[in-house]
């Protein structure tokens, strides 16, 4: 199994905000989560990206139990992660704020920066250079030395999913990649993810597009209320009676 | 045994003055998110208000008082429009500098208007009461009496008026009370409206039984993020008990402890619950 | 035209200045005010890797400032130490506390850290008041001597503790100007614009956070230690508040994480000062509200709004010009601003 979780569960308060999720992550796949507002999607991905602690369960990636693991250990491991927004430095150029992005592989410190030493110097040379290749990889080549205030909210997008690939991830969650962008520009960040994909990066992404949901994912899961009600290929779950009674008896669909 | 007693009154007296002025600083946090290093300030301006109508216009002590709280309440508005509107979409590393700003120039500019004199203020209720061995001024009281009826009008003004229930409906849910047509701009006035007055009442209370300084509200201050720290960042029954604790804790530090260190008990206090929860006492982990 | 603007520059040519500055003027009471406005660059310079880069804003500088003071006081006078010994142990005091209190401190964020470095900077403050038998408290420590000689460099007339400490301070302005272009520098950097971003891309944003405590608490030492051995006498309100706040002014004024701006500020604001002695303490009736208008209009300060009307000039230019896409290869001699 690549990445799989058992009995996730997660309590704030007295409330259940992810209650007892089995979930593997298939590799190689496009895999995604879906629910209506306040299922515990951005929960569940901040339960295995580190930023939360679960109350119970494990969250096993190739085999080793990474629960407890804070979350630059596990974006140390391979798992990377973006946000439904993204705070980038504006006053700096794209390429300057995904320049970051390639640190964890390095090793230089405070004394190498002072002293510039020839670790730092190939260490930089090293990151400008994935930098370099990641923008490229999804299209902002021609961003690359505007400032970040300047761009569009789909450029962020890209920028955020640059500055996740600079870690050389071998997974990617995606928290809501295609809000607030118009349909035009959705496609072409599906497309984006397709190629990440081929690259041989898994994917897993949380959208309320269902549209296109349905027709990029090779398999979904569906959280109401904290707990899985579904999990299966598109076709499975636009044909699952739970499903459908979740969606039409809680809030409306995105 | 009548030292605890006379310390123990002693102790309520200064919380009832710490309650007044975390519950004026933890309404404003509890709104707005503003951490309002200026709070101290609007203190020590209330005190000089007061002491300035008393001895310059001959009014009587409650005139006074009230004239102060009008006076203060509206700087506290003008603090809201002119600084803390125009940055509520900044970062919050911008808020705490501009309320330090405010903070110093206030500060100048009480020196400036009524010089760096130490300065007492005359109070009509300076009588000495004796009562069950402990002694205390007749004024003592009066903090302790008035600081409590302040505290019951705010709490009904804030469950049984509709403005003061959409002040609490905000600290809750901004954006839902957005949603649900509160004026927001409105709230956030009446907001440092109230804890500008509670300020200045706080100062006006304690000024008699203290000395009146420019400097005066530092220490008040920081002693009353102390206290809300202690209470929960925003929670108003936290605020009131948080100051009664702190109040208690130092009479009786200074009589048992030290004198010399008394102030520090506060600072040590703070330091010793955020060492252990780094986002105060009460903080519900969040989504 | 505009390259003569650039901060590299700027700082180049502040630095020529202030090394033929002696020369231009005979006044030693000019000589007297440049240091002490040196002294107080390098505590700036601190307060600004922290807060300006890092987007911590500590209160408790004036605090670690005197405690670097102290240090050198106390062992000196109360010890009698050698100088330069006593020195090196009061940068290194100063930030092996820093480093105990940013163990506690950093677990706290945004308006905790502001408000828990506040009291720590009180308790320091309190601390060096009351502990008498050490600290002499109010009547403060007199007769901290000026630095020892360095084999054959004496250190006891003015002009010679100028470049002293002016040596000291491009020292730290080189340090910064390093740590600032470097991976190291983006890595605070990163954590200043979101912490939990930094943290997801893989950068242990404690450990980069304590370091950059540390070394802020160092340069306050420092600047501590300097100030001690140049003015002769300390007393408890070098640790007040009010100095943190006079620090954070000359940064403010200057620039917030910029890497000109403590040196602008920190000049400016002294000088204006110098001009405005009749106000004496009044002064905070002008620089409280500047320091607010600043933070509402110009939040990045002089150095700032500066950079912010380059940039709006040039990409007018570039656009009128349409410079063709070939600008990732020119990309790498760029200066970066930040």
């Amino acid at each position: 199994m690549f990445l799989e979780t058992k009995s996730l569960t997660k309590k704030f308060g007295g409330l259940f905000a992810v209650n007892s999720v089995d979930f593997s992550i298939e590799k190689g796949k496009i895999n995604a989560i879906i629910g209506p507002n306040g299922a515990g999607k951005s929960t569940f991905f901040n339960l295995i990206s580190g930023f939360h602690r679960p109350s119970s369960g494990a969250v096993i990636f190739k085999g080793k139990d990474i629960t407890t693991l804070p979350s630059n250990k596990i974006a140390e491991l391979g798992i990377a992660r973006t946000f439904q927004t993204t705070n980038l430095f504006e006053q700096s150029t794209v390429l300057d704020n995904v320049i970051v992005g390639h640190r964890l592989r390095t090793k230089s410190n405070l004394l190498d920066a002072v002293l510039r030493t020839k670790r730092l110097k190939s260490e930089e040379k090293k990151c400008r250079e994935k930098a370099i290749e990641v923008l490229d990889f999804v299209g902002l080549t021609h961003a690359a030395h505007k400032q970040a205030a300047g761009i569009s909210q789909e450029e962020k997008k890209r920028v955020a999913f640059a500055l996740a690939l600079a870690t050389n991830p071998e997974i990617v969650f995606l928290d809501e990649p295609a809000a607030g962008v118009n349909p035009d520009e959705t496609e072409g960040l599906a497309l984006l993810m397709e190629k990440m994909v081929q690259k041989g990066i898994t994917v897993c992404l949380i959208e309320h597009k269902m549209q296109m949901i349905m027709k990029l994912a090779d398999k979904i899961m569906v959280l109401n209320y904290g707990e899985k009600i579904a999990e299966g290929t598109p076709d499975e779950i636009k044909n699952n009676e739970t499903v459908i009674k979740a969606y039409l008896g809680g809030s409306a669909i995105a | 045994m009548e030292i605890l007693v006379q310390q123990l009154f002693n102790g309520l007296t200064i919380g009832s003055v710490y309650s007044l002025v975390a519950l004026g600083l933890t309404l404003v946090y509890g709104i707005l998110h503003i951490p309002n290093f200026a709070h101290g300030a609007l203190y020590m301006l209330g005190g000089y208000i007061t002491l300035t109508m008393m001895t310059s216009l001959g009014l009587h002590y409650w005139l006074a008082i009230f004239i102060s709280i009008l006076a203060v309440g509206l700087v506290g508005v003008l603090m809201e429009r002119f600084v803390f509107h125009p940055l509520r979409d900044s970062p919050p590393i911008h808020d705490k500098i501009a309320a330090i700003g405010i903070l110093l120039f206030l500060e100048a500019f009480a020196q400036f208007v009524w010089g760096a004199d130490y300065r007492t203020m005359p109070t009509p209720y300076d009588q000495v009461i004796h009562i069950f061995g402990i002694t205390f001024t007749l004024q003592r009281m009066l903090i302790i009496v008035s600081a409590v009826a302040v505290m019951i009008l705010l709490y009904l003004f804030l469950k049984k008026t509709f403005i003061g229930s959409t002040i609490i409906a905000m600290s809750q849910n901004r954006e839902g009370a957005n949603l649900v047509g509160v004026n927001t701009n409105k709230v956030a006035m009446m907001t440092f409206m109230i804890s500008g007055g509670l300020a200045a009442i706080a100062c006006s209370l304690a000024a008699p039984i203290n000395l009146v300084f420019p400097g005066m509200g530092q220490l008040v201050i920081l002693k009353a993020f102390v206290i809300i720290i202690l209470g929960g960042m925003g929670s108003i029954p936290g605020a009131i008990i948080g100051g009664y604790i702190l109040g208690f804790s130092e009479s009786l530090g200074a009589t048992y402890i030290s004198n010399d260190y008394k102030d520090i008990i506060a600072f040590v206090l703070l330091v010793i619950i955020l060492s252990v929860k780094p986002k105060g006492l009460f903080a519900k982990e969040g989504h | 035209m505009a390259a003569i603007f650039k901060q590299r520059n700027i700082i180049t040519g502040l630095v020529l200045l202030s090394l033929v500055f002696p020369f231009i003027t005979q006044n030693e009471y000019y000589l007297h005010i440049m240091t002490l406005s040196f002294i107080w660059m390098i505590g700036v310079y601190g307060l600004n890797l922290l807060a300006g880069y890092t987007g911590y804003l500590s209160l408790a500088h004036a605090g670690f400032f005197a405690i670097g003071a102290y240090s050198l006081g106390i062992l000196t006078v109360k010890a009698q130490l050698n100088f330069w010994l006593a020195f090196i142990l009061a940068c290194l005091i100063t930030s092996f506390l820093g480093f105990l209190i940013g163990l506690i401190a950093l677990r706290t964020k945004e308006h905790f850290f502001a408000i828990y470095t506040l009291c720590v900077g009180y308790i320091i403050y309190l601390v060096i008041d009351k502990w008498e038998s050490l600290t002499e408290g109010v009547r403060g420590l007199i007769g901290i001597p000026a630095p020892s000689n360095i084999g054959p460099i004496s250190f006891q007339t003015a002009l010679s503790q100028y470049y002293l400490v002016l040596v000291i301070l491009l020292l730290v302005i080189l340090i910064v100007y390093r740590i600032v272009h470097s991976l190291t520098g983006r890595t605070y950097i990163a954590i200043r614009n979101s912490e939990d971003l930094a943290q997801t891309i893989g950068i242990s944003t404690m450990k980069n956070k304590l370091t950059v405590f540390v070394l802020s608490t160092f340069f306050a030492g420092l600047a501590g230690a300097l100030y001690a051995s140049f003015v002769r006498f300390i007393g408890p309100d070098i640790g007040s508040t009010a100095i943190t706040f006079d620090l954070l002014t000359y940064l403010l004024v200057g620039g917030l994480g910029t890497l000109s701006g403590p040196i602008i500020g920190t000049i400016l604001i002294v000088w204006v000062s110098q001009q405005l002695q009749f106000l004496q303490d009044y002064r905070m009736l002008i620089f409280g509200p500047v320091l607010t208008l600043l933070i509402i209009f110009y939040p990045r300060g002089i150095v700032g709004a500066f950079t912010g009307w380059k940039h709006k000039y040039e990409d007018k230019r570039s656009k009128n010009k349409d410079i063709p896409n070939d600008s990732l290869v020119k990309s790498k001699k760029q200066v970066k601003e930040g």
